[in-house]
């Protein structure tokens, strides 16, 4: 039977891929068509969406964006196919590990995610000793993709070799950072891909419980991990004995309640056990005392969601992707003000204006870039005489940036830097969990001096600068800690902006 | 969708508590839950989390007034959330929650008049490809322009 796949992914919904799937079945039926229509996930060409893809003959052909009333043209073949959806150029150059399901199959199939390579890397993982498997994160390289790149194998050995009587695994789904969407993407587009992750991740450290913080502002997500959950459970992939392995692990899904802070993992931690979502001080590690004072291995979406393929092809398939200390493949986020955006999933190294320019096109406007924030609200603004850096961890560091989550959000010359360098601290003061005073006041005064400066005061621009080093030395995380990123960032790269005189630039 | 009366009651109160009582951590899950019902945590649930978490009044009232979803007041019956975030911004999104908000008479937070309409920020609902975003009563707007969201908000009879 034909098969009509229209996407499920939030972003789709938002531009009416539910009205297209209800036309479709009613034009299917008034025309007397026999097809099968699959809510799939977003194959990430999101200005594309509402992507419909016609299987015919074994080949998916892509038609987009659709609208609801298009359906007729659609089905009588009045529309032109943009082609193979493998074919899209923007597509065509990824190199799809993590996503490599997202978007092709049903996300509640456990026999789809089956067919395609699903649980293949949890099948091998139980067969291996709990060393074994961590030596096997170790090998591949694999850092967290939360942000702070930390390696993910020392992690779990970490808690692998901490003894306790209940360890577990929590999944960081607070995805907070404006410009990105990933975790959302698979969660909506790939759900097993993450149980399996976790799944793995609970064999390799003795961890037989586990959680995935899920944020509020994600309806969608939410509903598909709790009947992914649901299914996997009903299939043996979770409960007391995974995949006839004799061991155990399952897991809950929780949700935030809108609090940015709750990404940090320490305040995740609080919140999850019901307490204020208020930063730990580090050590103790959650590695050694995470959730309930247990060992727990706390891991972004897409760090779980990549250990499936790593496992599937190997550690070594996959660090042999990437660049220096940076191995595999970043699904990076292109949003903002930009001509094609949407989830571009590449081995790291791509050079930021490559990405920027040749992907996404440029801006949606047609002027000029100005700037782009890459990792989030914590970001560092790249102008375009940065373009040159090859998007990886140590490079982005070396530039003063940090590529975070990977959400890459465009700003064409029409953006207003002070404004930009404002919103920031005005969002730190907002989200600040007030622990560390230079975050929970410093934000607040940050405000004021920029007012000042944006007033004409220039003599403010080093109290700013200092106000920012305080902040930066003086906040436990990376709330209070990086929020001087993007205020910096904008006053280094665009002084004229703030009316700094040549002697403050020197100065900084 | 929550209910439409406010008064709760001390026994539908306890069974929501005491159903969420197997869990680690459970205090976010009933507040979710509390929430979900009757559209706020009303004041006398307190005293029965309270009891039943083995935790203080002051506690709990820190733990509910942390976190930017939860209500101790009954909300407007429709909520309209813009998003305020970066990648918004960097295509207008400014601009269209000040036009939405003068058009509406409203401030972000403030309750129409015949309570039946607020306009409450966001902080990112990941359409970040797809801004600038908005969300009325959990129906997700892309590309959001003051035409959709009037239309949207028409729609709904508001």
């Amino acid at each position: 039977m034909k098969k009509i796949y229209v996407p499920r992914d939030a972003a789709a919904k938002a531009l009416g891929s539910d009205e297209v799937a209800t036309a479709l079945a009613h034009a299917l039926a008034a025309r007397g068509e026999e097809a099968q229509i699959i809510r799939n996930g977003s194959r990430g060409m999101i200005w594309l969406e509402p992507l419909v893809e016609i299987e015919e003959n074994g080949t998916r052909l892509a038609y987009g964006p659709i609208a609801a009333d298009q359906v007729d043209d659609l089905l009588a073949g009045k529309i032109t196919s943009l082609g193979p959806v493998e074919d899209i150029p923007f597509f065509a150059k990824q190199n799809r590990l993590t996503f490599a399901r997202c978007g092709l199959i049903d996300p509640l199939s456990l026999a789809d995610y089956r067919a395609h390579g699903g649980l293949m890397g949890l099948s091998r993982a139980a067969a291996m000793s709990a060393a074994d498997i961590v030596a096997e994160v170790t090998a591949s390289g694999l850092r967290g993709r939360g942000g702070a790149g930390f390696p993910t194998g020392i992690k779990w050995k970490t808690v692998a070799e901490a003894s306790a009587s209940q360890k577990y695994i929590v999944c960081n789904a607070d995805e907070g950072d404006s410009g990105t969407f990933a975790d959302r993407m698979i969660m909506e587009g790939d759900p097993f891909c993450l149980i399996e992750g976790m799944a793995i991740a609970g064999l390799a450290t003795g961890a037989t419980r586990g959680f995935v913080y899920i944020r509020s502002e994600y309806p969608d997500a939410i509903e598909v991990m709790e009947a992914a959950v649901t299914i996997a459970r009903a299939e043996g992939v979770l409960g007391a004995d995974v995949l006839g392995s004799g061991k155990a692990f399952d897991l809950e899904i929780r949700v935030g309640a809108g609090a940015y802070v709750c990404g940090e993992e320490t305040s995740l931690l609080n919140s999850l056990e019901g307490k204020r979502g208020v930063v730990r001080a580090k050590p103790p590690l959650p590695a050694l005392e995470g959730f309930m004072g247990r060992p727990t291995v706390v891991n972004n979406v897409l760090s779980l969601a990549t250990i499936p393929v790593i496992f599937e092809k190997g550690a070594a398939h996959y660090a042999s992707f990437g660049l220096g200390r940076s191995k595999g493949t970043m699904p990076i986020q292109i949003a903002g003000n930009v001509a094609r955006g949407g989830l571009f999933e590449t081995a790291f190294g791509m050079p930021l204006g490559a990405l920027v320019n040749e992907i996404a096109g440029g801006t949606a406007t047609g002027r000029p870039v100005k700037a782009v924030q890459v990792g989030g609200p914590l970001g560092a603004y790249m102008p375009p005489s940065k373009f040159d850096t090859p998007f990886a961890y140590e490079e982005f560091d070396g530039q003063g940036g940090l590529i975070g989550h990977a959400g890459v959000v465009v700003f064409d010359d029409s953006a207003d830097m002070v404004q930009m360098a404002r919103f920031a601290m005005e969002f730190c003061a907002v989200e600040s969990c007030g622990k560390c005073t230079p975050c929970r006041i410093g934000a607040v005064r940050g405000v004021e001096t920029i007012d000042r400066i944006a007033a004409g005061d220039a003599t403010a621009i080093p109290l700013l600068t200092d106000l920012c080093e305080t902040m930066k030395d003086g906040s436990l995380c990376a709330l209070g800690g990086f929020t001087p990123y993007p205020v910096m960032s904008a006053l280094q790269n665009f002084p004229d902006e703030f009316g700094a005189t040549p002697a403050d630039q020197a100065a900084q | 969708m929550p209910r439409d009366h406010t008064d709760a009651h001390d026994p539908e109160i306890t069974a929501i508590v005491m159903r969420h009582m197997g869990l680690e951590g459970p205090l976010l899950p009933i507040l979710h839950a509390l929430q979900g019902e009757f559209g706020y945590i009303p004041d006398a649930a307190r005293p029965i989390i309270c009891d039943a978490l083995n935790i203080t009044r002051a506690e709990l009232h820190g733990v509910i007034s942390f976190y930017h979803d939860f209500r101790s007041a009954p909300a407007a019956k429709h909520c309209l959330k813009i998003c305020r975030a970066e990648a918004c911004q960097a295509v207008g999104g400014k601009a269209l929650s000040e036009r939405v908000l003068a058009q509406l008479g409203l401030d972000w937070g403030a309750r129409r008049a015949d309570g039946a309409l607020m306009v409450e920020p966001v902080y990112c609902l990941g359409l970040c490809a797809c801004a600038p975003a908005a969300m009325l009563d959990g129906k997700l707007i892309a590309r959001a322009t003051v035409e959709k969201i009037t239309a949207r908000l028409t729609e709904a009879g508001l």
